[in-house]
């Protein structure tokens, strides 16, 4: 028996990442942590929100803006290098394995940078005695938003022509999510129109998502079913991307 | 084995390959020889279902390229021009690669590694990383990756590109080599003598169009086995003959130096064309 396309994708990714772990992890741990100190303890060291410390309410947020850029990052920046520079994905392509497949094994490997990233920041918190509740549900959301952002990753090197453009996508689309999608504070306390725009983001729901599980709660329905419409759209567009490519 | 019919392919309003009719042999070592920006490539890409096909068809083994691609995929071997290698992977973990996205079981490809690292003579590089490898090794590894699930069709991008003449006879005895063992190769180059040398036909592009096709002994043949070049002559454009005493006779009635010499696929090219081979 063989195994199928996506494992074979998925494996050499993880073939990767084990040659080079030190450099992963060190790479998936420098802007949590800079966002964990900056503004868990520099900005908010005093503060206290909804009952709590402002670190306790920061950091799901965190962990979900990390689990966002690794698994975004971890897949977009790859595949465009593969792409356009050593032109690996020529290999792949020319290969039986079908487009939804090759996407799919990305994706994957998307799923495991961004989730090993939040994990060690669940890993942190706990050092750091940040009470956050860490259950089944939380690990179901953190993989629902690493699909999506890992798909997004994939429609994203797809869809550019250049390292510029990346780097462009990255700055328009990722940079403004990753500051106004309430990461840092409740999107709740802005003025319309930015509510509505910021309530839009799928990274806002990652976040109130994972806030509310760490708050002891259950995740909102609402917020895992606009997850779930995000990862289904993005793995679609990214799967089409991929059948369409030029090379 | 390979039936292309009135395949073109268009960007914008560039046409790279303008309604191209080929029928490639079992067996056949074929060349695309043209200069660069002919063509060839674009054409490989189709055939390799990399680019899509903008007009006409094309059939590997009596399977449509643009319908049936995944079918297709599974018949051919490609090693393109620039070295795609998985830099980050050893020689050995780039041939597993491409052997599992080929589903090959685990015993058949292990077998298939150490024989094929035998043919392309870098078995005791197996564990070194792709980055260590010289540029010879990597092409070799390149041919020997794209010849490990047993394609039917290998397609050869310019396989000696950048490589010093030494190394370039070894790659010619390899492909040799996979001809004996029953593989149809599509190779393009731009080296006249390897074309020479390899194909039993060639097709020589320009501009996106074939402009001679035939084996390469006929095709000179054709031409004027003889070619007599002059500087006074046009742009240095020989002047063709079918015999030596033919040439002779007209360089004797010459009054600048000239050159007897015997006529090469350039010349054929530069006569079919009208160009020179850039």
């Amino acid at each position: 028996m063989t195994a199928p396309g996506f494992y074979v994708i998925f494996w050499r990714e993880m073939l990767a990442i084990r040659k080079k772990f030190w450099k992963f992890l060190t790479g998936s741990l420098v802007m949590p942590v800079l966002y964990l100190v900056t503004f868990g303890w520099g900005v908010g060291g005093n503060m206290r929100m909804g009952g709590g410390s402002y670190l306790e309410f920061v950091l799901p947020g965190i962990i979900a803006l990390s689990a966002m850029n690794n698994s975004f990052n971890g897949v977009a920046t790859t595949l465009n290098i593969s792409k356009l520079y050593y032109r690996t994905i020529e290999e792949i392509m020319v290969s039986p394995v079908s487009p939804w497949s090759i996407a799919l094994g990305r994706v994957l490997a998307g799923c495991v940078r961004g989730m090993f990233s939040a994990l060690l920041l669940v890993a942190l918190g706990s050092i750091l005695h940040v009470e956050i509740r860490f259950n089944l549900m939380f690990v179901a959301v953190l993989f629902l938003t690493t699909f999506a952002f890992g798909s997004l990753g994939v429609l994203a090197a797809m869809i550019t022509k250049s390292h510029e453009d990346m780097a462009n996508f990255s700055n328009v689309v990722i940079l403004p999510m990753a500051f106004l999608s309430g990461t840092f504070f409740s999107p709740t306390h802005l003025p319309e129109p930015f509510t509505s725009i910021i309530m839009a983001y799928p990274l806002t729901h990652a976040s109130l998502s994972l806030r509310a599980i760490a708050a002891g709660g259950g995740a909102p329905v609402t917020s895992l079913l606009i997850l779930t419409f995000y990862a289904a759209l993005f793995f679609t567009l990214g799967g089409l991307s991929v059948k369409r490519l030029e090379l | 084995m390979i039936r292309i019919d009135g395949l073109t392919k268009q960007y914008d309003r560039l046409t790279a390959v303008d309604r191209l009719n080929l029928s490639i042999a079992d067996g056949e070592i074929f060349g695309l020889l043209g200069p660069n920006g002919a063509g060839k490539t674009t054409t490989i890409r189709m055939l390799t279902t990399l680019a899509s096909i903008s007009g006409g068809m094309a059939e590997i083994n009596g399977l449509d390229v643009e319908k049936t691609p995944i079918a297709v995929k599974k018949i051919i071997g490609l090693a393109p021009q620039g070295l795609n290698l998985e830099i980050e992977l050893t020689a050995e973990e780039n041939l597993e690669f491409h052997g599992r996205l080929h589903g090959m079981p685990t015993r058949e490809r292990r077998a298939r590694i150490d024989e094929l690292l035998d043919f392309a003579g870098i078995a005791e590089k197996r564990n070194e990383l792709v980055s260590k490898l010289s540029g010879g090794m990597k092409r070799r590894l390149l041919i020997a990756r794209a010849i490990m699930h047993r394609p039917k069709v290998l397609f050869l991008d310019e396989p000696t590109v950048g490589l010093d003449p030494q190394i370039r006879r070894k790659m010619w005895e390899m492909v040799l080599e996979l001809k004996r063992g029953g593989i149809t190769v599509f190779l393009t180059t731009h080296y006249i003598e390897e074309a020479d040398f390899l194909c039993d036909r060639v097709g020589i592009m320009n501009r996106g169009r074939l402009a001679a096709l035939g084996p390469p002994a006929a095709l000179k043949e054709k031409t004027g086995r003889y070619a007599v070049l002059c500087r006074q002559f046009d742009g240095c454009r020989p002047a063709f003959f079918p015999t030596r005493a033919d040439a002779v006779s007209f360089a004797s009635g010459m009054e600048e130096d000239v050159t007897i010499r015997h006529t090469t696929l350039e010349d054929v090219f530069i006569h079919m064309t009208g160009e020179a081979f850039e």
